[in-house]
């Protein structure tokens, strides 16, 4: 075994649809962050300019809202491309709903979290897209990142004409107020930059630890699997190949059959 | 006797007896429309309901509170406006104001209430504290707790002037040693309208009152039970200094030039953008001013648990029911600075704890380096 690496393969695991779910939201979560701090805290800038002739303040709240909107069609966008896209995208990596999410999240926890020896080294436990431990994070903060829309709309409700944000009054008074609604939206936002910190660090561990391209994944869509993870049922892939060409779609002729 | 009389007199009649001319009386149809947020069109209907409706009755019940509320109401600044609804609502009972004392308002109020059940408005204003069977609050030596319980079951609306019976107020607020609630904590089953405000604003009161006189209904309510047409905007979207706010001009302090230009006072705490009032439209001391035009921020007397999101200087930085210092950016700042630092801690731990692993993946990785066609 020390003469060589184990073989991989290259898996696309992340579909263009997921990756540009991931960095648009990376975008609208920065924008949103920064324009956010400035609305919670704003600089005194242009001291000696006539409030007329200025609105910077103005468009920083309309940068806010802006991707806000974005943010939440690209939300909705993944939610239906939990249903429509591949095996890795699916809503079932999501919810542990069943016996094989609770083994991964303890292996995950066990092994990366608390950096116990896996003594069986089974393959199987790695996990080719999420780990279940880490998609149940994403599930937690879809519902904060939820949360953090309708109290950002319930917000916007009464300055707004449309029908969406009016849609999230009820927010509210459910809080007890604008106050403690503005609360919640303000601190949910520190709880988006630690997630940041944390996520961005257990991808930049996996790929160390691992080396088998979980970082660049989100910029090609490609995972690095173990060989003998795929199946590698020749004969029928060979079957494949000869009808092909029997329907005239390939040339050529296969002359060493394998078998 | 002369209750009675009274009783039976309308508004039109009881202004005309005080005399006030007709002319004078449309004009304060016309004032009071606008108060209540009415169309130009409904002055006439206004108009007539004074001349044909009766005075309703009104039963003011005082209890945790400052009082504040009774003496904004009679400052309405048009002099007509408070003689009119001193005079044209049949005010039953008000411990503050009435001539009458002891048992003998005692006695009025009973009388009224036995007289005018389910007809009558009930005002409260003050909290009522529950802890101790509500001993924290007694007149006439019974709680307030039983008083409120009793006047409320005739009634056929309550209006709750003030954040104290509408929020609280400062009886409820941290670590509220009364137990106090507010009037909707203890009934349930009537028609609430919250007028809060710390005080209200007087044509405000004015205006329920007079709404529910004229139309014998509640007004519009939004989903917290205020009146929408003095409570449906927040101070900051009616305000002034808007523009200032948008142009990101702010005064940092009180003594600041920029303080003295009128600029926006965001930045020293003003609870405008949450707080939902008409002090940006009507106004105070008969639409003179209101804080903000007097260079001070708004408090947010008008919201829920004012009192325990201060400081009232700072951009609503507490978070409540946590300690003083416990500002949300710092306990953020903590919480970012803990994840990171496990993360840092995670990554030393991830190279001593895995070196097997990254020592045998860099070997056989090395090896095949060597091996590399040319």
């Amino acid at each position: 075994m020390k003469t060589m690496t184990y073989n991989y393969k290259r898996v696309y695991v992340w579909e263009f649809a997921v990756r540009f779910f991931h960095w648009l939201t990376v975008l609208s979560l920065i924008v949103l962050i920064v324009t956010g701090f400035i609305i919670a805290n704003p600089p005194s800038l242009n001291l000696n300019v006539e409030a007329a002739k200025s609105y910077w303040f103005g468009y920083v709240r309309l940068i806010h809202f802006t991707f806000a909107y974005i943010l939440i069609a690209n939300l909705l966008f993944r939610i239906y491309w939990a249903f429509a896209g591949n095996q890795f995208a699916n809503w079932r990596n999501f919810i542990p709903y069943t016996k094989k999410h609770w083994q991964n999240i303890f292996y995950v926890l066990k092994v990366d979290i608390f950096l116990q020896k896996d003594k069986e080294h089974k393959v199987e436990n790695i996990s080719i897209g999420h780990n279940a431990l880490a998609a149940f994070s994403y599930l937690i903060m879809t519902l904060f990142f939820l949360l953090q829309v309708a109290t950002g709309l319930a917000l916007k409700a009464d300055t707004s004409d449309w029908w969406f944000p009016k849609m999230f009054h009820w927010v509210i008074p459910l809080f007890g107020g604008d106050i403690a609604t503005r609360y919640v939206h303000h601190i949910l936002t520190w709880l988006f930059m630690a997630f940041v910190v944390i996520h961005v660090y257990l991808v930049l561990y996996h790929d160390y630890i691992e080396a088998r391209g979980e970082a660049s994944a989100m910029i090609s869509g490609f995972k690095f699997v173990r060989a003998e993870r795929i199946k590698q049922n020749i004969r029928s892939f060979v079957n494949k190949v000869k009808k092909q060409m029997k329907d005239g779609n390939i040339k050529g002729n296969i002359e060493n059959d394998p078998e | 006797m002369k209750n009675e009389l009274q009783n039976e007199e309308t508004f039109y009649e009881s202004i005309i007896r005080k005399g006030y001319s007709r002319r004078s009386f449309l004009k304060f149809a016309t004032y009071m429309a606008a108060f209540m947020g009415l169309e130009n069109s409904m002055v006439g209907q206004l108009v007539k309901t004074m001349e044909t409706k009766k005075r309703i009755p009104v039963i003011w019940e005082h209890f945790q509170e400052c009082t504040g509320c009774s003496e904004s109401f009679i400052k309405s600044d048009h002099p007509l406006v408070a003689d009119v609804i001193l005079d044209t609502i049949s005010l039953d009972y008000t411990d503050t104001l009435m001539a009458a004392a002891g048992h003998q308002s005692e006695a009025a109020k009973q009388a009224s209430m036995k007289a005018n059940y389910g007809k009558y408005i009930l005002i409260v204003e003050g909290a009522i504290p529950t802890k101790n069977d509500g001993v924290y609050c007694t007149i006439a030596g019974r709680t307030a707790l039983e008083i409120i319980k009793e006047s409320a079951e005739g009634a056929a609306a309550i209006i709750t002037f003030g954040s104290c019976s509408s929020w609280g107020g400062v009886q409820a607020a941290y670590p509220n040693p009364t137990g106090s609630v507010p009037v909707d904590a203890i009934i349930k089953d009537k028609p609430i309208i919250k007028v809060p405000g710390c005080p209200p604003i007087s044509e405000v009161m004015t205006g329920v009152v007079l709404y529910y006189a004229m139309f014998g209904r509640i007004p519009d309510l939004d989903d917290e039970g205020r009146p929408k047409q003095f409570y449906g905007k927040r101070v900051h979207d009616s305000c002034y200094r808007r523009p200032y706010f948008d142009a990101g001009l702010y005064a940092e302090s009180f003594d600041s030039e920029e303080a003295k230009k009128g600029y926006c006072l965001y930045k020293l705490g003003c609870r405008g953008p949450v707080t939902y009032n008409a002090c940006g439209t009507v106004g105070w001391n008969g639409g003179l001013g209101f804080p903000i035009k007097s260079g001070h921020p708004c408090i947010g007397c008008s919201e829920n648990k004012f009192w325990d999101n201060g400081p009232f200087y700072k951009r609503l930085e507490n978070i409540p029911g946590m300690g003083i210092e416990a500002t949300a950016d710092e306990i953020g700042k903590i919480v970012l600075g803990a994840a990171a630092g496990g993360a840092a801690v995670h990554a030393i731990a991830a190279n001593i704890f895995k070196k097997k692993e990254i020592d045998e993946n860099r070997e056989m990785g090395k090896i095949n380096e060597q091996n590399l066609n040319e």
